[in-house]
């Protein structure tokens, strides 16, 4: 029996990994009734040898499937062993990796077998018995499948914390072109059912604790509902989008679909099709990394897609980050001075990260701040002084060209400014 | 120069700093007790609760709870030296009007932040490295070895979230552990019956042990150590290999508590 489940678990692990996301955190699912478990921090338990975290026991239900993306591995007219786990077996295999420590819970995903209704009531079969039978109240992030009707999804919401629909392929175009079985419109209608859900239930759940309801009146638990939000996935490269496309449709996904997070997975090769990059395709790891700075930017530091890109420039500088690469290109900004400006333009100073330029603000109020204090306080200095006044400067800002700034940055550390792979890890400072 | 001996405990510390403001004592330095005592002009503090409270109270009045929190947790660093940083810490912060705790560039705030994130930091991974392996009589079992001493830190989170089992975490290194029986979680000490394996013959980290049957743990528990170990394999991404990253997430010193990272069977 081991070793069916084990042969399974390989097989229905190898196809889910090409999902990019692993966040298990935003949630606020409590342990209740001394159950298993809770929901709220978002631990990597593990770390791949590519340098993914690994939070979730990401798996399939199964591999079979009915369509025949081009971009994907469970594709149905690819040669691969597929398998099917049953209900149970998922359910068993997460209750014991979860109480062994190895996992935050579970991330379910299945190819489309019968009919997308008929995957979708099993993915949340999966969920339900987890909350009632076991009481686990560890993350769950369930796949919501394409096409999959208004009641399934407002179902899946009641257990899991998460859910996401995967776009994959950012237009309609190359959708048109990679799978032409599926229709953009199977994938927005789960997701704006999902986001009336979500935003209905936020206005019927628990206010900030002083108007909070007595207990007994309904419990806090029935009201949680997909407490994570939803999230999607565009594949990167496998299709001509440039990075001003991919960006303004996340932009649209955060602001109308009120999306928690826009994962971006650099294609890897698996196939032939020739309408795909070849197999030995590097994947482009450095773009990617582009495009979740760029997300950061958007998202944390008050910079518009407009900001970062435009129609005569629609690519992310791959040699330098955008928040170093829009400083160059706003010169006139700089420098701005360390001790009196605003938090908000502390945040667009090349060097200088969202939490060196709250402790500059809070440290501040004490005393003026001096060059060797601002080096020990977390700045990257030698990014930064190009665009600071501050006591104790070393050298005065001089009106250097854009271009040369660049040149010193890139020639200072090598080592320092390599790009970071890893989606989970933001590399501004 | 003033030295103080204590006894190496947070109270003790607390009690040495009432002591510096009781006697007036200026230009002192903290030493903990099981270090050779060379220092004949010294003074022995003794742990006193009703000392350490005042001090306590008298700091949380200044500092936030949260800043109180990180000069604990800066304690427990074990750190050599840390009692004269704290203790400046404590005077600066007992002697301003205002909570210091954000004056990012004084020296000692920025100790306390500086060594509070690397206890924290070393409390995260072992939340997320700490591996149970189920025994025979139904305990979940884990041992680690922390750089700092952690598992008071770390009791509420696994309290919180294994609320339904009983377990054992055990520091092989400060000798002692944590177990949680259903209601409430203890400090304990096992004696060690197999000196070759730090705490316990039952210790899951000896990496000798795991894959044979060990009638310690349950029949399962080996099944489900390679279940995740296949999986932890088969999630890789061989196109995006990145070992530096890797090994920077996972430093090696940990792996010999992760099935994930001991050679199949
Ligand atoms: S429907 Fe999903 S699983 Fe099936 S081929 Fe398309 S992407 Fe793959």
């Amino acid at each position: 029996m081991w070793d069916r489940i084990k042969e399974k678990l390989g097989i229905l692990a190898d196809s889910a990994k090409y999902d990019v996301s692993c966040a298990s955190s935003g949630s606020k699912r409590k342990n209740e009734n001394k159950g298993l478990g809770n929901a709220s921090n978002g631990i990597c338990h593990a770390y791949t040898e590519d340098g993914r975290c690994v939070s979730l026991l990401k798996i399939l239900l199964t591999n079979h499937c009915i369509y025949d993306c081009a971009y994907c591995v469970s594709r149905r007219s690819n040669d691969v062993k597929r398998a099917a786990f049953t209900v149970q077996e998922v359910v068993d295999l997460t209750i014991n990796f979860y109480r062994r420590n190895y996992i935050e819970g579970l991330f379910l995903s299945s190819g489309i077998f019968k009919n997308a209704d008929y995957t979708m009531e099993r993915l949340v079969l999966v969920a339900k018995k987890l909350r009632t039978e076991h009481n686990f109240n560890g993350y769950i992030h369930l796949k919501l499948v394409p096409g999959a009707s208004k009641e399934l999804v407002e179902q899946a919401g009641q257990f899991a914390d998460r859910l996401s629909v995967n776009i994959e392929i950012p237009t309609e175009e190359g959708l048109r072109l990679l799978a032409p079985d599926k229709k953009r419109e199977d994938m927005l209608h789960p997701m704006r059912v999902l986001k009336n859900a979500i935003d209905e239930s936020a206005d019927r759940g628990p206010r900030p604790s002083s108007l909070a309801l007595p207990a007994a009146a309904s419990p806090a638990k029935s009201r949680l509902f997909a407490p994570a939000g939803q999230s999607t996935q565009m594949v990167i490269g496998a299709t001509a989008e440039p990075d001003l496309t991919i960006l303004k449709i996340a932009d649209a996904f955060y602001k109308k679909m009120k999306l928690r997070r826009v994962y971006y997975s650099g294609y890897v090769p698996i196939s032939t099709d020739n309408r795909l990059p070849a197999i030995g395709t590097p994947v482009p790891l450095i773009r990617e990394n582009r495009l979740y700075q760029a997300d950061w930017l958007i998202r944390w530091y008050g910079f518009s897609v407009d900001e970062l890109l435009s129609a005569n420039q629609p690519s992310l500088d791959m040699e330098i980050d955008p928040k170093l690469a829009w400083a160059l290109q706003n010169l006139h900004v700089f420098p701005l001075d360390i001790n009196t400006a605003d938090l908000l333009l502390l945040k667009r100073i090349p060097g200088i990260g969202l939490q060196s330029a709250e402790r500059i603000v809070q440290a501040r109020r004490y005393s003026p701040l001096h060059w060797d204090q601002l080096k020990k306080m977390g700045v990257a200095i030698n990014r930064a002084r190009y665009f600071i006044i501050c006591k104790g400067l070393p050298q005065q800002p001089k009106d250097y060209a854009a271009e040369q700034i660049r040149q010193f940055i890139l020639s200072a550390g090598h080592s320092k400014y390599h790009p970071n792979f890893s989606p989970q890890l933001a590399l501004f400072q | 120069m003033n030295t103080v001996i204590y006894d190496g405990t947070f109270e003790g510390w607390l009690s040495t700093v009432f002591e510096v403001y009781e006697r007036r004592l200026d230009d002192v330095r903290i030493i903990e007790n099981d270090a050779p005592s060379l220092f004949g002009n010294s003074i022995t503090i003794t742990s006193d609760e009703a000392k350490a409270h005042r001090v306590w109270k008298g700091l949380c009045a200044r500092i936030s709870i949260n800043a109180a929190k990180q000069l604990y947790r800066s304690f427990l660093s074990e750190e050599k030296g840390r009692e004269d940083h704290l203790l400046a810490y404590a005077r600066y912060a007992l002697s301003a009007k205002l909570s210091i705790e954000y004056d990012y560039a004084h020296p000692s705030v920025r100790y306390v932040i500086d060594t509070d994130k690397k206890v924290r930091r070393e409390k995260h991974r072992m939340e997320a490295f700490v591996r149970f392996a189920l025994t025979a009589d139904q305990i979940y079992y884990a041992t680690v070895s922390p750089d700092f001493n952690v598992l008071p830190l770390i009791r509420r989170h696994f309290e919180q979230r294994y609320a339904d089992q009983r377990w054992l975490i055990y520091d092989t290194h400060r000798k002692y552990g944590i177990y949680y029986d259903l209601h409430q979680t203890l400090p304990v000490t096992i004696e060690p019956a197999n000196p070759a394996c730090p705490a316990d013959p039952a210790c899951p980290a000896d990496p000798s042990l795991p894959d044979s049957p060990n009638p310690i743990f349950t029949p399962d528990e080996t099944q489900y150590q390679d279940l995740w170990r296949h999986y932890f394999q088969k999630v890789n991404i061989g196109a995006r290999k990145n070992l530096k990253l890797h090994l920077r997430h996972m430093p090696t010193r940990y792996w010999k508590y992760l099935p994930e990272k001991r050679p199949s069977l």
